[in-house]
């Protein structure tokens, strides 16, 4: 088949317009430089009517927005999931990582929690703590710039409490708890687990004139249509274009590998295009790659030439290893307190309003890192599911369960409200046994070689899941509530989700001065080729138990302006 | 033309191609297009193209879709706030059913149960039988042991259930009958006084500089240089 050359000469080609993407792809086109980015899905604005999803009832969908296309519900705005028709993935051995991918522009912000945490000057350096993992080679003085600049542009609700491992930043002010986050910060502060405004990078005051405010509907998963909320393309790709940069979009595109000159320098980018299902050439004097960590690890894998026979930047085998998610665990209760509550427009922002931050000392506990609690619960829109077991609550109050007939409708209406659940989000080893590779005997439908994933927790994440359900079960329990389910077991690795669950993986082109055990430096640049830059997760030597976004922007900021400098100095 | 009638022709115009393809097309064209004009909101053109397909067959026969609505009249009887009818509960689980096929066997094959066993102590299907009688056989399969197996009866009836309350409490009048008041924009400050009170709560005085000012929501964001916020 005949490669269709793109006569356009780019400064950059950047791959994936999620957060790394779309940051990279303003500073650098803000900066003058023609860029190219090339998404592997549709082209999508939240703004868009006939893409919206926001303010719609369940009864405006002939499924009542169960999720039979889309993993979270169909109102959810990530188009894909952890299974792909047409995009298979495989396990090595009895791994289970399940590897979830978001086919559109703006890529997985346009549906994330909006959980905008800082990594803190001990999650830089977990190794110097505990002999675990590995140190990064910068530490949080070198990120905090960024971050002070993400927190300006972007917008983030908080507030400032002083915590040396939770640095404050530039908040906007937080929205007041509801009801079931009073009952939880009554009950988990009665057991000393810290509690606080959470941080989320929604609008509650206005930063700009380009983006509205907050009108609290709760649907940040559908994305903004005000652009009340951070995602990358209302707030990074479409201020770009209209400041008058110069970014071409090449959506639908799905980028099979990066291509070398003789010395090995990288020209560009060979993509498919998904609607002709041709294959093009794009050239750039720079390669960003931002796909996310595991599409990154597979499109440098499968870079294979004769200056580069084991993969681009892969000189070292560290490319795909190291891979990590966060731990998970949940937990819901019954609050009888709550029950035939008053009605009230409950929604609030899209997420928590207020969450408890790591709050102990691992040194006096039997696992090295530490995890976070997020808050669920309140009276929110039905959505396929409300009315399931309608009664099943009965049992705690010594009433009969099931039935037919119209107290069916007083049992739904008595417990609306009164149950809410805590997820506890953790840092897990980044391990070198854990790793995502090529595997030869599959290709996707675009015959490009897929990945598959070897991972397993061990008893460092067993045990901080443990001591979730220890900690919600106590705070449960002094909320004067029922703890719903059954403790998990040794059997059930105490409720740890499947690795990938969590949608924080990061890790697989590590970050490192040394060129032997790590894929890029500390500006993400590839040790092995000058020219080609990795903006996702992928550098993350550890991921504490945050989540990555913000540190995702800030890096990627960070080595926008390194890219800027160093082609100033024609150095690449 | 206006925008909606440009929105349906666009509509028709994807969909001509689908039915041309389709070789066993259960309904009129004519109902097709009605029942996806009744489906706007934000989908992937391949999502519409599914919907479209699966709206466009039917997979119950009539005589079980009065089953499944006998059924779901007695699991929640009309009353003022509303119908079965109303909240669209046939219509889902009709959809459903096609929408996870996995739904199929045990929907019919637990109908034809109701009328085997309908026929079996009362001489006639469970739809012709007195409402007593059905309550009778309901009786049956209507608790769930708490604990070890549940036979297939009792699993079909709590999965109509399921069917059946998420159907009504999904739909306008079971969300109006819930008392849900979201889904529209609005200005947040706080859980209501007299809830507080009633819960024994209160929100920190410690806490209520951190709170977002909604009379100043409007006002452009600034900050001193160690991140305090000055408007």
């Amino acid at each position: 088949m005949e490669i269709i050359e793109n006569e356009k000469k780019y400064d950059v080609v950047i791959v994936g317009s999620g957060a790394g993407g779309g940051m990279a792809t303003k500073i650098l086109s803000e900066a003058g430089l023609k860029v190219a980015v090339i998404e592997a899905g549709p082209y999508f604005d939240p703004a868009n009517p006939a893409q919206q999803t926001q303010l719609k009832w369940p009864h405006e969908s002939p499924r009542r927005g169960a999720g039979t296309t889309r993993a979270f519900g169909e109102f959810d705005m990530a188009y894909g999931g952890w299974e792909i028709e047409g995009e298979p993935y495989n396990q090595v051995g009895d791994s289970q990582f399940d590897w979830f991918r978001s086919r559109m522009l703006g890529g997985r912000t346009n549906h994330w929690g909006r959980i905008s945490l800082r990594f803190g000057p001990r999650d830089f350096k977990g190794k110097d703590r505990d002999g675990l993992g590995e140190n990064w080679p910068i530490s949080y003085e070198d990120v905090k710039p960024y971050y002070d600049k993400v927190d300006k542009l972007i917008g983030v609700f908080g507030s400032k409490e002083g915590m040396y491992n939770e640095p404050d930043g530039f908040f906007l002010p937080a929205p007041k708890p509801r009801l079931h986050e009073l009952y939880y910060k009554k009950g988990a502060e009665k057991s000393g687990v810290k509690v606080m405004p959470s941080r989320l990078s929604i609008l509650t005051k206005r930063i700009n004139n380009e983006r509205g405010i907050c009108f609290y509907c709760n649907q940040c998963s559908r994305s903004c249509s005000v652009y009340g909320d951070f995602s990358a393309g209302s707030c990074l790709i479409f201020p770009a274009q209209k400041s008058g940069g110069q970014v071409d979009l090449y959506v639908n595109s799905m980028v099979r590998e990066v291509t070398v000159n003789d010395e090995g320098k990288a020209t560009g980018v060979l993509y498919i295009n998904k609607e002709d299902r041709k294959e093009y050439r794009i050239t750039g004097k720079v390669v960003v790659l931002a796909a996310s960590a595991c599409s990154t690890a597979r499109i440098l894998l499968n870079s294979k030439s004769p200056q580069h026979p084991n993969g681009l930047g892969n000189s070292s085998n560290m490319v795909g290893k190291y891979v990590h998610d966060s731990t998970g665990s949940d937990r819901m209760a019954f609050v009888p307190e709550m029950m035939n509550r008053k009605r009230y427009n409950e929604d609030g922002v899209g997420g928590m309003h207020l969450y408890s931050p790591w709050w102990l000392d691992n040194k006096k506990l039997d696992f090295p890192r530490g995890y976070h609690i997020e808050v669920w619960g309140g009276l929110g829109m039905p959505s396929y599911g409300t009315g399931f077991d309608p009664n099943s609550l009965n049992k705690h109050l010594g009433l009969k369960v099931g039935g037919y007939g119209n107290g069916l409708r007083e049992d739904v209406k008595k417990f609306y409200g009164s149950v809410m659940g805590m997820s506890g989000r953790g840092e897990s080893i980044a391990n070198v046994n854990n790793y995502c590779e090529i595997d030869p005997t599959t290709v996707d439908e675009f015959g490009i070689p897929v990945l598959r994933f070897n991972y397993s927790w061990s008893d460092h994440e067993r045990k901080q899941a443990r001591h979730m359900h220890e900690t919600f079960e106590e705070i449960i329990h002094n909320m004067g509530g029922v703890v719903l389910g059954d403790k998990p077991g040794a059997d059930k690795d105490y409720g740890l989700l499947n690795p990938g669950r969590i949608i924080h993986e990061v890790g697989t082109t590590r970050m490192g001065s040394n060129p032997k055990t790590s894929v890029v430096n500390e500006f993400e640049q590839l040790h092995d080729v000058d020219n080609v830059f990795v903006v996702d997760a992928g550098p993350f030597v550890s991921q504490a138990d945050k989540n990555p976004t913000w540190t995702i922007m800030a890096l990627s900021w960070r080595t926008s302006e390194f890219i800027i400098e160093e082609l100033k100095k024609q150095n690449i | 033309m206006n925008r909606r009638d440009s929105i349906r022709s666009l509509f028709l115009g994807s969909m001509a191609g689908g039915l041309a393809l389709e070789s066993c097309i259960s309904a009129s064209e004519e109902t097709i297009n009605e029942k996806i004009w009744e489906y706007q909101y934000g989908r992937t053109p391949e999502e519409a193209a599914r919907d479209e397909k699966l709206l466009a067959t039917q997979y119950f026969e009539n005589t079980e879709i009065n089953v499944i609505t006998r059924l779901a009249s007695l699991i929640l009887p009309p009353t003022t706030d509303g119908t079965i009818e109303d909240a669209g509960v046939p219509k889902f689980i009709e959809f459903m059913a096609k929408d996870f096929p996995g739904l199929q066997t045990p929907i019919r094959g637990g109908i034809m149960w109701l009328d085997n066993h309908a026929n079996r102590h009362f001489d006639n299907d469970f739809i012709n039988i007195t409402e007593d009688q059905q309550h009778e056989i309901l009786d049956q399969i209507a608790y769930p042991e708490s604990k070890g197996e549940q036979k297939q009866e009792v699993k079909f009836f709590s999965l109509m259930r399921n069917l059946v309350m998420t159907g009504y409490f999904t739909s306008a009048v079971g969300i109006k009958e819930l008392g849900y008041k979201g889904n529209q924009p609005n200005v947040w400050d706080g859980v209501p006084e007299d809830v507080l009170k009633d819960h024994g709560m209160s929100y920190d005085a410690s806490w209520m500089p951190k709170f977002v000012d909604q009379s100043k929501r409007n006002d452009m964001a600034e900050w001193d240089e160690e991140g305090n916020l000055l408007s």
